[in-house]
């Protein structure tokens, strides 16, 4: 809602108490500030050789190093994840019990069970025994699983969105059910979906980042190295969260410019939570 | 299934804490979410500016990054919660709530808010223009355009995308295995490294459990939405 209708034009007597409290809220802002700053201070974070590391090229490489590592396993686990995805999104919506019921069955399954303990189990049973490449694909795995399971919802979402009129006419003039799906519903069910595919390549990039507690490697993963050698444990994870934050912006920026240029505005994608009613089996009705 | 049955104390004080930790970070997300929307959509310009930096920074930021800054960076600036130390003592074992697990509440808290705040807002937005103005051409003041109009048909619809946030932040809970907080996922990790030879029965029952858990949230969700639905 906009916000302006929620409140009457400001008369003098409440330009004034605004006033008050803008100076107010910027007074406290103020000295949360200040007071952080005095604090790194007092406690020499801000000296120069615990900064320098991160201007170094030595070390910028390092962490470029973690960046491209976070990146790789992110974009593995999205390529997996989309065509998991698909499949389970397709079979969601099938006219078949026997392929709806555990399609519905692995996607609440995988949606309520958190990504670490995946990530943990697959360790278990699989990274603890190759050395350096295990735990990267023990992450990779476990964010493949959760989000195809994510991604199916938005899929089906999506094909559902697609106006009924769109099905019955390509079923009318003759088209099988695997032809509808292709060539009728996906390419443009596609338009839709892209937004919240892009918001969850963000949610991945960021579950990325647990694997450290497998010891995979990333971003999140070099901070230790780093602070044990400088000892600048809060400039360093300023920096590192500064560089997630920058390669989320880019991405949302993306989805913005998407959902702007390919599907309007105002029309956003519903996707049911899990758990929720909607999230039940049920065949497509045509 | 040995290793089930020989360590349910460890596993149900671990999900014990792993409730608790939920409860905890629950309470404390859901007052800075709604203080951060009031700020988001209110009429002060600084405020408003403010609550949407601090949500867009915090929401990019991965969960775990903020439980280690707690855990690692914080205390060497004098930030630690060291006054913290409560230990439960249970016949099965100590149920400790300690620096460590206070950290992760403020982290889980201070990360979940943010979508808590944008749930909100998106129910705030929901709700079509044409009721504020109604509301407001009847002659009610803002107050009453809030409390009567605008605000009970927002909480309808923000509901969904509330619940969604908390049963993130049940299943985020695990996070605080990275910063040595004894909940479920840290249990796990001991008995799967301890019982090699029961791993599917150990991911099985964890899993089973966790999923009654998301499934008891969105239950008590839905039975609200219901109860609030209008016909």
């Amino acid at each position: 809602m906009n916000q302006s209708v929620l409140f009457d034009a400001p008369g003098p007597k409440t330009i004034q108490r605004h006033r008050i409290y803008t100076v107010v809220t910027l007074a406290v802002l103020l000295a949360a500030v200040g007071l952080v700053a005095f604090r790194l201070n007092e406690r020499g974070q801000f000296a120069g050789d615990k900064w320098e590391v991160f201007v170094t090229p030595a070390y910028v490489e390092f962490i470029l190093g973690g960046l491209v590592d976070t990146l790789q396993m992110a974009g593995a686990a999205i390529v997996g994840a989309m065509v998991l995805g698909l499949v389970l999104g397709i079979g969601k919506i099938s006219d078949h019990q026997i392929i709806r019921g555990p399609s519905w069955a692995i996607v609440e399954f995988f949606r309520a069970v958190p990504v670490l303990m995946l990530m943990i189990f697959f360790f278990s049973i699989y990274g603890i025994y190759n050395g350096t490449t295990g735990p990267f694909w023990c992450v990779v795995w476990a964010l493949t699983l959760y989000n195809g399971a994510v991604l199916a919802e938005v899929f089906r979402a999506g094909l559902l969105a697609v106006p009924k009129g769109q099905s019955e006419a390509a079923y009318a003039i003759g088209m099988r059910k695997s032809q509808v799906i292709w060539i009728v519903l996906l390419p443009q069910a596609v338009k839709i979906m892209i937004p919240a595919i892009i918001s969850q390549c963000v949610v991945t990039l960021k579950d990325t980042s647990l694997g450290y507690a497998i010891a995979a490697p990333g971003l999140t993963a070099v901070a230790r190295p780093i602070y044990l050698e400088f000892q600048n444990h809060v400039p360093v994870y300023l920096v590192i969260a500064a560089v997630y934050i920058v390669v989320n912006l880019l991405l949302t920026a993306i989805a913005t410019w998407v959902q702007k240029r390919f599907v309007g505005e105002k029309k956003v994608l519903q996707v049911a939570a899990v758990g929720e009613q909607s999230a039940q089996p049920g065949p497509i009705t045509n | 299934m040995d290793a089930i049955t020989d360590n349910y104390q460890l596993i149900v004080i671990s999900f014990a804490t792993t409730i608790l930790l939920f409860v905890f970070a629950s309470i404390g997300s859901l007052l800075l979410g709604t203080l951060l929307v009031a700020m988001r959509v209110g009429p002060i310009a600084v405020m408003r500016r403010a609550a949407a930096t601090y949500v867009v920074l915090v929401r990019n930021t991965p969960l775990l990054l903020i439980l280690l800054f707690f855990s690692i960076a914080a205390p060497k600036i004098g930030i630690n919660f060291q006054f913290v130390r409560i230990i439960i003592p249970t016949g099965w074992g100590d149920i400790r709530m300690t620096n460590a697990f206070a950290g992760a509440v403020v982290g889980l808290t201070l990360y979940t808010a943010t979508f808590v705040c944008e749930a909100l807002r998106s129910g705030v937005n929901a709700v079509p223009i044409g009721q504020a103005e109604a509301a407001r051409a009847i002659g009610l003041p803002f107050s009453g355009v809030m409390r009567n109009v605008v605000l009970p048909q927002a909480i309808r619809a923000g509901l969904p995308p509330l619940a969604s946030t908390q049963i993130a932040l049940l299943k985020n809970t695990t996070v605080a295995l990275s910063v040595l907080v004894l909940e479920a996922a840290y249990a796990l990790k001991q008995l799967l490294d301890a019982n090699p030879g029961d791993r599917w029965w150990l991911l099985a029952v964890f899993a089973g459990i966790f999923v009654v858990l998301v499934e008891l949230v969105s239950l008590i969700s839905n039975r609200f939405e219901r109860k609030w639905r209008i016909a």
